[in-house]
């Protein structure tokens, strides 16, 4: 299992490889300083919430409401500037309101036992309501000179140092290793001594304040607080994850996977960008990459098995397909229930 | 079968507290145009419940709805600019196909990928629509008015079968087919069957993996039906008919009583669930809540019934406890 996990990985990584380097000849100006670190200044909202999505994947719950907290946290900004407020108080409130987003969805998930793809869809819904709310369908703009510069500058470097963080938390500590121990057996972990609710709840509270950071980001950026800002991002920050090679059943996943994904995406986006593609035919292609991701794995699978003998009696033949729990279930996380 | 008949008992129940509360600030909610306008504005949605409803009784969601009702509205709208005398069957009819070729890949993915359908489907919701949006500017046709389309159909769109609108009809027929359907027919019920227990199901014979494809042929189909419904009701289209319904779609669904991991509920459920929704976001201006609020609604309303669901199968659950206990200690 980890070999394929490798190999998959390095095919990512090949791939993504391949994509910048064929950018880098075939279209001028995509090799451009400028232009490499706009392309991934382009995917720093998108990367932070791959990086709070993925621990969750990891315990086989999903957060579909980040890019609506996005919006809701923007719109928050919004509303508070106008008001007056100054933008370094701006800053922490902003991230306590993505913070308590966040826990709204822990408690429902955690408290409540409900399933975490309902109650996520209903909070997509719920945060992008109240965003507009918020702010109405008008646009906030004239934010201060200083910190616009500072998001453009440092957006990427944020990103990085969370991604690093993400990877040592998910790789290298305790807290990381129960992530994989609750997707593979949620029960089997709670009886081995850890809390499992607990982690969970952390979980979908970074999540919401991560999506808050993302947020300011957003916001600063294109200089505009809109209550439909970063609408549909959960799409990519979604096919990210599963590009990236983590099991959407829990489990299995890298945070190495993941950003590979996003720099491939990031340079896809890019290319298509430069190459005057709109941006709801650019929609086209993260939803096919996302479909591709999870089929990869499905034909990697058939091929493997064809390969090795007949298997013992008792096991499904290879080419009946089998919808039995996997194609017929959308539940993430059925002990959940 | 009783809870079921509760459930849908409750949601007339809520139904009549909120006409009733508005019809005392406003009395003409009820009037006759007021019903009228409330039948005709939850029909598509209602008739798009009734798929999702389908699908998510056998443990499976459809999240590309919207786009596959986007898609083809904008088909109708095509077909109107080709020839303008289009005969309205025609239009229904290929509005209909494609959103069951719509629904056949997603089956299909679903089937072949033995991955959850809210991935799949969450990955075509946003292909169906950038098609959409890539017809439009390879074409260059970004709107399509009603000037363009023929009478007949905004005539079928916006006409009434006695009292009731046209829409309203189509939808009380699908609704009426799909819930003899799923009670009475075999397939019908192997699909609660595969939503309860997917690997029994499989086990006691049922051909999970086709009857969950023609489920979602059929949620494609509706929804084909329903773009071709809004098209003539509506008579205006462009490439983004439709973005975000699913969720109002699905809160209809899980507000009807259609447990979100399948196995039981009722399509008529689902549609009641359509009607109460579409009441509320009518409700709410006339109650004076401010407009902004109506886009909350679908979420609120899916949060709360889940909640509710909880509450009441954890009660249910306390009591057999307490029986089974009261019942061991005798014997």
């Amino acid at each position: 299992m980890a070999d394929r996990l490798f190999r998959w990985e390095t095919l990512l990584f090949l791939l993504c490889l391949a994509v910048l380097g064929y950018g880098a000849v075939s279209t001028s100006g995509f090799a451009d300083p400028d232009n490499v670190r706009f392309l991934l200044l382009d995917y720093s909202e998108v990367a932070l919430l791959a990086f709070a999505l993925l621990p969750i994947v990891l315990t086989g719950e999903i957060d579909l409401s980040v890019a609506s907290v996005i919006g809701f946290c923007s719109a928050l900004t919004g509303k508070l500037w106008n008001a007056g407020m100054s933008f370094e108080t701006i800053v922490p409130v902003v991230l306590l309101a993505g913070l308590a987003l966040g826990a709204v969805n822990a408690v429902l998930v955690v408290k409540f036992g409900l399933p975490s793809l309902a109650v996520t869809i209903g909070t997509l819904g719920l945060y992008r309501g109240l965003a507009y709310v918020v702010l109405g369908d008008g646009a906030v703009t004239g934010f201060p000179e200083n910190y616009r510069p500072l998001a453009i500058e440092y957006g990427t470097v944020v990103v990085v140092v969370v991604g690093v963080l993400a990877a040592v938390t998910v790789h290298f500590t305790p807290l990381g290793r129960a992530l994989f121990a609750i997707g593979l057996g949620p029960e089997a972990t709670r009886f081995s001594g850890i809390r499992v609710d607990r982690v969970k709840m952390l979980l979908f509270c970074v999540s919401g304040a991560l999506a808050a950071l993302a947020s300011l980001i957003y916001t600063l950026r294109y200089n505009s607080a809109r209550a439909d800002n970063a609408n549909g991002l959960e799409l990519a920050a979604v096919a990210a994850v599963l590009l990236g090679g983590v099991s959407i059943f829990g489990g299995r996943g890298s945070v190495f996977g993941v950003a590979t994904a996003l720099l491939l995406m990031a340079g896809l986006r890019n290319l298509m960008f430069l190459n005057d593609v709109s941006n709801e035919v650019q929609n086209v292609v993260t939803g096919l990459l996302l479909i591709v991701s999870v089929l990869v794995p499905v034909a990697a699978g058939a091929i493997a098995r064809r390969r090795r003998p007949q298997p013992p009696a008792g096991t499904q033949p290879s080419r009946s397909p089998d919808p039995v729990g996997a194609a017929v279930s959308h539940g993430l996380n059925e002990e959940d229930r | 079968m009783r809870a079921l008949a509760g459930r849908e008992l409750g949601i007339v129940l809520v139904l009549v507290a909120v006409v009733t509360v508005t019809t005392v600030v406003n009395p003409n909610f009820l009037s006759r145009q007021g019903v009228h306008d409330l039948f005709l504005n939850s029909s598509i949605i209602a008739l798009l419940a009734v798929g999702q409803a389908i699908l998510v009784i056998t443990r499976n969601i459809d999240l590309s709805v919207g786009s596959v009702l986007g898609l083809s509205a904008f088909l109708s709208g095509q077909l109107y600019l080709a020839d303008r005398d289009m005969p309205v069957i025609v239009v229904l009819l290929a509005g209909i196909a494609l959103g069951a070729v719509c629904g056949v890949v997603n089956g299909a993915l679903v089937a072949v990928a033995k991955v959850p359908a809210l991935v799949v489907t969450l990955g075509t919701l946003y292909v169906f629509r950038g098609l959409d949006y890539a017809w439009a500017s390879a074409t260059g046709v970004h709107q399509v008015n009603a000037d363009r389309m023929s009478p007949d159909f905004l005539a079928f769109g916006n006409g009434s079968l006695l009292f009731l609108p046209n829409l309203t009809v189509i939808t009380l027929l699908v609704l009426g087919v799909a819930a003899y359907a799923l009670r009475a027919f075999r397939p019908g019920r192997e699909l609660y069957a595969i939503g309860s227990n997917p690997d029994a199901a499989r086990l006691s014979g049922i051909p999970v993996g086709r009857r969950v494809f023609v489920a979602f042929v059929i949620s494609g189909a509706l929804a084909g039906l329903g773009g071709v419904l809004h098209a003539s009701y509506f008579g205006t289209i462009n490439a983004s008919v439709g973005s975000g319904r699913e969720l109002a779609v699905v809160a209809a669904v899980v507000v009807g009583g259609v447990a979100i991991f399948g196995g039981s509920g009722t399509v008529v459920g689902a549609a009641l669930g359509a009607l109460l929704l579409t009441t509320i976001t009518s409700a709410l201006p006339i109650l004076g809540v401010p407009a902004f609020w109506q886009r909350a609604v679908d979420g609120a309303a899916l949060l709360l019934a889940i909640s509710l669901d909880r509450v009441v199968m954890l009660r249910v659950a306390a009591r057999l406890r307490r029986r089974t206990s009261v019942g061991g200690a005798g014997g």
